[in-house]
């Protein structure tokens, strides 16, 4: 029997990796991160969580100890924010290119400068290509489930990744929600123990991480994106299965009142569900509006956003980053490709909102859906729009 | 990775490419990257061994008469050898010749 409990999202993670037994834990805390490894702290001090916890000097080193404790067979999380989340840069391509299943949440925090610690997805713009598996959740239910099946996924034999969970700092890690915790027992069958195929044990050497001169990069590399793209098809079953014990369904993109909605707006992370609030009461208006969550953002997923949207006229995207000098907001510009050579398909465009901790109301989205609605008519010589901003 | 590494496809790579033979690295040929070659001249050689122990990649051997040889397996041709050498018995030729 599953136990409901209100409970800091933060914590609640905490006490996922607690379900998940996870052997390993190297962190350095940063907010709005920081009560995701405390937690951890304190049930690896009091003995309720049998693991190594080891504290270190910076996310550079928490992100390189994961790799070591992975390497040896061992299930290991981590989590970051920000600025850690850069300072991991170089040792998350690492982690991919090994195949070694660290499983992270990243509660997104805007990047300096100005310093900000408030939420965007800048961070998780500056790690799109390093290789993980990333996926985005809209409230603290979907953040604990996430890195359950984050277990279950990254160590599947056809899979070994390391998969980021994505939460929105503050919006999502610091409020607290009614979250169902399953039995340990549920959770024990759903995720069976890590067996990493190719250990590190003296009894049985191998080398990792070896130096790939040019007649052999190339061949890593691939072999790592087709295994990237194998993942796809292990993350439906394990979302599937995931249901099927929990009740509970995820797909790589969700939709809300789409199938017969002319206007489409998409979103990803917390704003989802604020987002939610303005289409149901543009529907109740009248309106043929609909909403569009991305869920999976790595591997990205094509086939189900360009069948979630092949009916509408117009498709909204708004990103919470900023890429400058390009198109606009990354994920739009993703949209955008996976629709380009399709022969029916929805006028894109792009906004960029809720930088920094900036919050996006329902009335605000409704704007946002109006403005992108006139733009769809009017044209406009944007690449995208700002919402937000003050004149 | 018994084959030659140049010979390996992707799908042929461990998990991370992950080497799980040890010692395997004595499979690599680091004498491709080679453009110019150490020829020793026994005339002038003293059998004194500074050679031996100055290449970097240990590829100097001692042969049965004691003089000493590079295997041009692994020598680089960096010419650490011919500039340590005391009698200037080692000269470095380029590759072509
Ligand atoms: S040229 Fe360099 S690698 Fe070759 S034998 Fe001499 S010292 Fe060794
Ligand atoms: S350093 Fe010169 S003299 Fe000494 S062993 Fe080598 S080749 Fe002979």
């Amino acid at each position: 029997m599953a136990t409901k409990m209100g409970i800091e999202v933060s914590v609640a993670i905490g006490e996922a990796v607690r379900l998940a037994n996870a052997d390993v834990i190297a962190a350095y805390p940063i907010t709005p991160q920081t009560h995701i490894v405390e937690h951890l702290a304190e049930l690896v001090a009091n003995g309720e969580l049998d693991a190594q916890y080891i504290p270190v000097e910076s996310e550079h080193s928490a992100m390189s100890a994961c790799l070591g404790a992975s390497a040896v067979g061992a299930r290991t999380f981590t989590a970051t924010a920000g600025q850690g989340l850069e300072l991991m840069h170089e040792v998350l391509y690492v982690a991919s290119s090994m195949r070694l299943p660290v499983i992270m949440t990243v509660a997104n925090r805007a990047l300096s400068a100005p310093l900000s610690v408030w939420g965007d997805h800048s961070d998780v713009m500056a790690v799109r290509d390093v290789g993980w598996i990333q996926i985005f959740t809209e409230n603290g239910q979907e953040v604990v489930d996430n890195v359950l099946c984050a277990f279950r996924i990254g160590e599947d034999r056809r899979v070994l990744l390391p998969v980021m969970i994505h939460l929105d700092g503050f919006h999502l890690s610091h409020v607290i929600e009614p979250i169902l915790f399953p039995e340990q027992s549920e959770v024990d069958q759903f995720l069976p123990p890590n067996q990493y195929p190719l250990p590190l044990d003296p009894s049985k050497p191998v080398s990792m991480g070896d130096f790939g001169p040019p007649i052999i990069y190339f061949e890593t590399k691939w072999a790592q994106e087709v295994n990237l793209e194998a993942a796809r098809e292990v993350i439906l079953q394990c979302w599937n299965e995931f249901g099927k014990t929990f009740q509970r369904y995820y797909s790589p993109v969700e939709c809300y009142h789409s199938e017969d909605a002319k206007v489409l707006l998409l979103t990803m992370g917390s704003f989802s569900e604020t987002a939610m609030m303005a289409i149901d009461k543009m529907r109740r208006d009248g309106r043929e509006v609909g909403l569009i969550r991305l869920r999976l953002w790595r591997p990205f997923p094509f086939g189900e956003i360009r069948q979630a949207v092949k009916n509408a006229e117009v498709l909204i995207v708004l990103d919470r980053a900023l890429s400058f000098g390009g198109p606009g907001g990354p994920v739009c510009s993703e949209v955008k490709s996976a629709l380009y050579g399709e022969d029916k398909k929805p006028r894109v465009i792009g906004f960029v909102g809720g930088l920094g901790g900036r919050d996006i109301t329902p009335a605000g989205f409704e704007e946002i859906i109006n403005r992108g609605i006139e733009i769809s008519q009017k044209g406009s010589d944007q690449e995208f729009e700002i919402f937000g901003v003050r004149e | 990775m018994t084959n030659p590494e140049g010979m390996l496809t992707w799908k042929d790579l461990e998990i991370g490419s992950i080497v799980a033979e040890p010692g395997n690295a004595s499979q690599y040929q680091t004498g491709d990257w080679r453009s110019e070659r150490p020829i020793f001249d026994n005339s002038k050689c003293i059998k004194c061994g500074i050679c031996y122990i100055f290449c970097p990649e240990g590829c100097i051997e001692q042969n049965a008469e004691g003089y000493f040889e590079a295997n041009l397996f692994y020598c680089k041709g960096c010419g650490i050898c011919a500039r340590e050498c005391w009698t200037r018995a080692i000269t470095i030729v380029p590759e072509e010749e």
